[in-house]
């Protein structure tokens, strides 16, 4: 009977049977911030993505994009619901428990976020030393990255002297380095033009056939309309619509 | 874990060169915060020493009753030392008394065959707190066999006012000190933060733990602590020393009547003091401020 139930336990706090092919589960997912005078940001979400999978999640301004990414970064923990990603239950997490959890995730913003005063190799090697990488697996693992995105041959330069498109591919880079399970991307391409935007989406679909799987928040219609992968449609804090192959739908 | 001390150790004295404007605030800050305090500590030290030295000086004499034995004078004087505000008693005999006077007197004296202050023998009372004379003179009153007791009042009561006087103003500014460092301190720290606030943000997205975050933060604390306490402190020294030698040559005629404490005896607590303050500004400065954006 103890067995029993700490084999619960231990399935429930895991996430449960269900949902372990997913590597991110939602449940019954609402989250209010505590200044919006009880508005809700996200309502009874529900949502599950495979492994492997790649997945635009499209939406208004306000309809709650950002709130979803940063629930699964578990940067803000779910009102109630359950929130799992990498067989983690994020509402039970602890906050020491947390920057380990956070390892397994890759995560690229619009801003780049890059630190201003150090250059790109530091930039990506910094994610290696984190996670205490020997300097010799960093002197391997960060040129191969950069050579994968594309910035071999400016591994000294410092963020401000590359243009919007590099200094985005140095975030990619950084955010793979330690070979996440889950990418996650806040408007990636927002501040870039046409011509980077199309770059940085290559690189993603390679990353995803690498076996990454891929989150991908973005306002751009026609990436959205050519690269014919799922699509989730969020409005005013509730899921509009969830399609395999979607189209970015109007109002 | 060895790796990660020097990798952090590493990271902090990079941040002092890194953020070279918000370092040199936070030295400025803490270096005038301290040199205030130095000079204050010094100005204290030797006030103290000086009221102590004058304290030391006033005593209250006693003289006996003509029939009064010896036995009974020893009796008095043991009884005397007991008290708690007495802090010496001396026995002088008739004898040294005159010996001390024709000193005085000089070629005046030699014209004396005998003692003419046969019966002056008396007992200096030194006391620890100028302040107790009054009672000390109230019990002595009541004493069988004293035939008069000669104090100063008037230094009595100068000495108890300064004493007084210094103990407000100490505490007054050591208070308005703290008050002032505290608001500089912090005021440095916010200005430093908007920096600060990207860098722990995105150390914390790519999975650092809050000691990994933490410490190259606080070694950078630790490190501009140590240097912002020992540039006052070495500036001081030398101050402290210069202004010594003008005083005791440019106003010689002080030096009869007041002794200044010498570098080593401030320094021997101020650098210490300093040093300590400034390491603890450092870590508790910086331990905080990046507490306050660990939560992300
Ligand atoms: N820190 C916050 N405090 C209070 N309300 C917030 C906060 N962040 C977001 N909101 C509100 O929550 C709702 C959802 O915001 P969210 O940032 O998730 O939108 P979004 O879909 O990412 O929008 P955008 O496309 O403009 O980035 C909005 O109504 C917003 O005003
Ligand atoms: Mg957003």
């Amino acid at each position: 009977m103890a067995e029993q139930e700490k084999e619960k336990k231990k399935k429930s706090r895991k996430g449960g049977k269900d949902d372990s092919k997913y590597v991110i589960y939602l449940e019954g997912v609402n989250k209010a911030y505590s200044d919006a005078n009880g508005v809700p940001a996200l309502m009874d979400i529900n949502l599950k993505i495979k492994r492997g999978e790649f997945v635009f999640i499209v939406g208004d301004s306000g309809s709650g994009k950002s709130t979803l990414i940063k629930l699964l970064l578990r940067e803000l923990t779910a009102d109630s619901g359950k929130v799992v990603v990498n067989d983690q239950d994020l509402t039970k997490m602890k906050h020491a428990q947390v920057a380990k959890f956070r390892r397994t995730l890759g995560v690229v913003f619009q801003d780049f976020r890059l630190l201003k005063d150090r250059n790109v190799y530091d930039n990506v090697a910094f994610a290696q030393r984190i996670v205490l990488k020997s300097e010799k697996e960093i002197r391997k693992n960060v040129p191969n990255m950069l050579s994968m995105v594309g910035l071999a041959g400016k591994y000294k330069a410092k963020p401000k002297q590359l243009s919007g498109g590099e200094q985005q591919r140095v975030a990619l880079a950084r955010a793979l380095v330690n070979k996440p399970t889950i990418l996650l991307a806040d408007e990636p391409t927002g501040n870039l033009d046409p011509r980077n935007t199309n770059d940085i989406m290559k690189l993603l679909e390679k990353v995803n056939e690498n076996g990454t799987t891929v989150v991908v928040v973005t306002h751009n219609r026609d990436i959205v309309n050519t690269m014919q992968k799922r699509v989730i449609t969020l409005k005013q804090g509730v899921i509009l619509s969830d399609e395999e192959k979607g189209a970015y739908i109007d109002d | 874990m060895i790796n990660t001390f020097f990798y952090t150790l590493g990271q902090g004295v990079k941040n002092v060169f890194r953020n070279k404007w918000f370092t040199m605030a936070s030295l400025a800050t803490i270096s005038a915060c301290l040199f205030v305090f130095g000079i204050f500590v010094a100005v204290v030290f030797n006030v103290n020493h000086i009221v102590k030295t004058v304290e030391e000086g006033v005593s209250v004499t006693v003289y006996f009753n003509e029939d009064v034995e010896q036995e009974r004078i020893d009796q008095i004087r043991e009884l005397v030392t007991r008290r708690p505000e007495v802090y010496r008693c001396d026995f002088i005999s008739a004898d040294e008394a005159w010996a001390e006077f024709s000193k005085k007197l000089g070629e005046n004296a030699e014209g004396f065959i005998e003692n003419p202050l046969e019966g002056s023998e008396n007992l200096q009372i030194y006391l620890n707190d100028v302040s107790k004379q009054g009672e000390l003179v109230g019990y002595l009153e009541t004493v069988e066999g004293i035939r008069k007791i000669n104090k100063s009042e008037l230094t009595a009561n100068t000495l108890t006012g300064v004493k007084a006087v210094v103990t407000y103003v100490s505490v007054g500014m050591i208070g308005l000190l703290l008050a002032v460092s505290i608001f500089l301190i912090s005021n440095t720290v916010t200005i430093g933060i908007s920096v600060r606030k990207e860098e722990i943000n995105i150390m914390k997205y790519v999975g650092a733990t809050d000691f990994f975050v933490r410490a190259p933060f606080v070694f950078e604390g630790i490190i501009i602590g140590l240097i912002g306490s020992a540039i006052p402190v070495v500036v001081l020294y030398y101050l402290y020393n210069a202004a010594f030698a003008f005083l005791q040559s440019n106003f010689a005629f002080l030096n009869d009547f007041i002794s200044y404490v010498p570098a080593s005896d401030v320094f021997i607590y101020l650098a210490p003091a300093s040093l300590l303050i400034g390491v603890g500004i450092g870590f508790f400065g910086s331990f905080f401020t990046v507490r306050k954006h660990l939560h992300v």
